[in-house]
């Protein structure tokens, strides 16, 4: 595995020295996300394995190329589970690539992000130094947050070689309850129940319909369940219809026009824009399926706290992330120097 | 050569010297401190003065030596210097004009919150400008439905959940010194507490940050949503310790008071069985709200303080917090009982009503005061370990008291495997300080060989600055040193605190060879 190392810090130091641009690459299944891939392939699948998992620890450590089914497969036999609920977006979803986009599923709102669960990683810098940060502990505060940093960053701060994350136990118990609401009255209540000691784990709102999956306890989903009311989804049909809200093939995400993600403030009442949308994240998170400009979109979104990302699209060229103030571009631009002076990862995926 | 520490000034040249805490937790009394000052340049001092004084209000700019002489340390105070000037601004605007000057001046700045840091982040500089935040204390908005609170970064801990409980939410993250400590000094710090196996640290929940760089830019960071767009600088400006920006205001997100919350009190016959004991019950799929263990040296020492009832005779006791509606709490610690039970506990006790899970508590709380009354003097650890090495680390541990002849009383944060050992020690003893700091040395590098850290919760700071060179190579400090450059070319905001140079730790690798192995070996010596 070594070898493997060693071959892509050559690879990198040589694209330093002659300035050609590398486009790293786990299993491609993230390939539509950000800015359009370009660049000589670096594919790092070939470093992959998970290198140490203790469940007693809740931590696991993985290279970078291990397939993210693996690692699930692996940490569900030991009755535990990756918290943030990843999208693999395809079979060949890496964990690698999982980390570098960041992107996390329906458990998010109610236990933890990517970046949350990222405890310490392995990477390979724009100059080819083999680099660790952070560590395989809960807490360490040793050091800035290079780990932290490097997940969501779209490969364009360096290569990651192996990542340490913190898992969780699966829930004793689950259950989905559906309720008919209106996106107005589903944002005021999902809030409200976000506010008291109930197992919510998952929210889905979609064509008048909100979907609520409670997690945890048996005792704790039971007493959920007598309080919310609601109408229980079976639990195979329930299981499936996560799974379909995670990996976007759920009726909902099959169209033709360009899909927007917004993140805001959760309780931003329902925004007037053309399209037909969809809402998780307890109403921080709402889909937008519209060809409307993307300057209308950007600036609704702004105002509700947060920012538009063009997910899906075939025209990319209005940009696919929010622009940032000056004095926050400026910042990026000096930490990808930092990390990459030569500017050879991944040009163009996350900044403009 | 990294740009910015060209313009490293260093702090005081002052080793560790002698300090003990008493009561109240947080506050630290110093015994036969040995502190060399830098002298003021009073020229210098004159120069920043006057500019300050263009647009600050008198009240808002200290130089006399009795008015600055209370911001000369923070709680680690064995660390002394009194600063050149402190700013006590009010407005943004006026941090901004404050950072602009400096800039400007080339005279780098300390900015310090409630000063209840444990490894003197907050140490001011004698060619340096103290920016305090403590007159940030407003409570800007608290949004009950998004479950959310804008904070000057001035606001109390325990203030930010006193102020949510009409609404049934709190502020999780509880640092033992959270009736003292700011939020703006826990976004620095990334502190933890005692729920954070559970609830994560500081970093796990914050929303949005205002900031501001030492050239006075402006730095929205953060969202009102749960993610933003670009690099996540969010997590990179937590537990940056005051190097990158300086902060003014902080969203965190607030959480529902659990509706029922009890204890386990349960008692070992030996400390490694309630180690062991701890990993069971996360390998049961257990994620306890506070999972705490205290030895026998600790039961004994605060037991005549606190009448907690504890069992003296047992070698560790395990604290077990479950949390969460009435049901759950139930259930958990029903599963709880028989781990512990199947892990060889002599003893359960389970907290029947809050009068007594605060009793269980009670000495959990009081350990650092009582550490200062059993002893003269105690040097407290912060290293992280797996959680599977704590009977390891145990062992180590009362090897090493034997070796040293120094007591310890070990309080881990079990459940995420931080450990606060205190070394007792007596000052007044020739050779006992430095006995205790080759014993507190030796944790630390057992620490990181256990695949651990040398800092879970307290920071760097410049208390172990040196550590740091055994915990991370030359490329990753320069990889630190680089980030630290892209906020702070010149490297004028808190410098010398956290990261190494690399001459540093080529100094420290000269004098410390572990195993036969040279640090920094490609270094010239200088």
């Amino acid at each position: 595995m070594n070898a493997i190392i060693n071959q892509l810090a050559d690879t990198i130091r040589t694209a330093a020295a002659r300035r050609t641009p590398l486009c790293i690459r786990g299993g491609g299944s993230k390939d539509f996300y950000g800015g359009t891939p370009s660049g000589e392939r670096l594919d790092v699948s070939g470093y992959h394995g998970i290198i140490e998992y203790e469940p007693s620890e809740l931590v696991i450590t993985a290279r970078a190329g291990t397939p993210l089914s693996e690692i699930e497969d692996a940490l569900r036999a030991k009755g535990q589970m990756l918290a943030f609920e990843p999208p693999h977006f395809g079979s060949t979803a890496t964990l690698g690539g999982c980390v570098a986009a960041g992107l996390s599923g329906p458990r998010r709102a109610y236990t933890s992000a990517v970046r949350d669960s990222a405890l310490g990683l392995r990477m390979l810098d724009g100059k080819g130094n083999d680099l660790r940060f952070g560590g395989r502990v809960m807490k360490n505060v040793a050091g800035f947050d290079v780990s932290r940093l490097m997940t969501g960053s779209l490969g364009t701060l360096g290569v990651i070689l192996e990542v340490s994350l913190k898992v969780l136990p699966l829930p004793v118990a689950e259950a989905t309850l559906q309720f008919e609401k209106n996106q107005d009255n589903t944002i005021a209540a999902v809030n409200a129940w976000a506010g008291l000691p109930l197992p919510i784990s998952a929210t889905a709102w979609c064509n008048g319909k909100l979907s609520l999956r409670l997690s945890g306890a048996s005792a704790a989903v039971d007493a959920a369940i007598r309080k919310l009311g609601g109408e229980r989804m079976d639990e195979g049909p329930a299981a499936r219809f996560w799974v379909g809200i995670r990996e976007h093939d759920e009726p909902y995400f099959r169209t033709p026009l360009p899909l927007w993600r917004l993140s805001i403030k959760s309780t931003t009442a329902s925004m007037n824009l053309p399209g037909e949308q969809m809402m998780e994240w307890g109403g921080a998170l709402r889909w937008l399926k519209s060809d409307t400009e993307a300057a209308t979109i950007r600036a609704a979104t702004q105002a509700a706290g947060g920012h538009a990302t063009l997910f899906r699209g075939s025209d990319k060229n209005t940009g696919v992330f929010q622009p940032m103030s000056a004095a926050m571009l400026a910042l990026h631009h000096h930490l990808k120097d930092t990390f990459d002076p030569m500017h050879i990862f991944n040009p163009g995926r996350l900044l403009g | 050569m990294i740009g910015y520490s060209r313009a490293i000034i260093p702090f005081p040249p002052v080793r560790v010297t002698r300090y003990s805490r008493g009561a109240p937790s947080f506050a630290y009394t110093v015994r036969m401190t040995v502190v060399t000052n830098i002298p003021i340049d009073a020229e210098k001092q004159r120069e920043i003065v006057t500019s300050l004084a263009a647009f600050l209000p008198e009240s808002a700019l200290l130089f006399d030596r009795e008015d600055v002489q209370p911001y000369e340390c923070d709680a680690l105070s064995a660390y002394r210097q009194i600063p050149m000037v402190v700013t006590l601004p009010e407005t943004e605007d006026q941090v901004r004009r404050i950072l602009e000057t400096c800039h400007a001046l080339r005279v780098p700045v300390v900015p310090r919150g409630a000063g209840t840091g444990l490894s003197g982040g907050a140490l001011p500089l004698a060619n340096g400008v103290l920016l305090s935040l403590a007159r940030f204390m407003r409570i800007i908005a608290i949004d009950p439905l998004a479950r959310t609170a804008r904070l000057q970064p001035g606001v109390r801990n325990l203030a930010i959940s006193e102020a949510a409980r009409p609404y049934g939410l709190y502020y999780a993250p509880d640092p033992s010194s959270q009736l003292a400590c700011s939020i703006g000094g826990n976004v620095a710090e990334n502190s933890g507490g005692m729920h954070c196996l559970k609830y994560g640290l500081t970093v796990h929940n914050i929303l949005k940050l205002r900031a501001y760089t030492i050239t006075g830019e402006l730095l929205e960071i953060g969202g009102d949503g749960l993610d933003s767009a670009g690099y996540d600088l969010l997590a990179l400006l937590t537990g940056s310790e005051g190097l990158l920006a300086v902060i003014t205001e902080v969203t965190v997100k607030l959480l529902p008071r659990p509706e029922g919350v009890q204890c386990i009190l349960a008692a070992f016959d030996e400390v490694t069985k309630a180690g062991q004991a701890v990993a069971n019950i996360i390998a049961a799929g257990i994620i306890p709200a506070g999972l705490e263990l205290m030895d026998q040296l600790t039961t004994t020492a605060v037991e005549p303080f606190v009448n907690a009832g504890y069992p003296l005779d047992a070698a560790a006791i395990l604290l077990c917090e479950s949390d969460g509606n009435l049901e759950e709490v139930s259930e958990e610690i029903t599963r709880m009982t028989s781990v512990l039970k199947a892990s060889g506990a002599t003893e359960i006790r389970v907290s029947q009503n809050e009068a007594e899970r605060l009793r269980f508590w009670a000495g959990r709380k009081a350990a650092f005061p009582a550490a200062g009354r059993v002893s003269p003097d105690y040097y407290c650890m912060d290293g992280t370990i797996p959680k599977k090495a704590l009977p390891r680390m145990l062992n180590a541990i009362s090897e090493l008291s034997r070796k040293y002849g120094l007591r310890c009383m070990n309080v881990f944060h079990a459940g995420d495997g931080n450990l606060h050992p205190l070394i007792l020690y007596d000052a007044n003893q020739p050779g006992q300080l430095e006995k205790t700091e080759q014993f507190g040395a030796e944790i630390l590098k057992l620490s990181i060989d256990l695949g651990g850290t040398i800092t879970g919760e307290h920071g760097v700071g410049v208390e172990k600055i040196d550590s740091m060179c055994l915990q991370f190579r030359s490329p990753e400090l320069e990889t630190f040193h680089a980030v630290k450059a892209a906020f702070d070319e010149q490297g004028l905001l808190n410098p010398g605190k956290a990261v190494p140079t690399l001459h540093r730790c080529a100094e420290f690798g000269r004098m410390h060879v572990h195993g036969g192995e040279k640090k920094f070996s490609e270094l010239p010596r200088f």
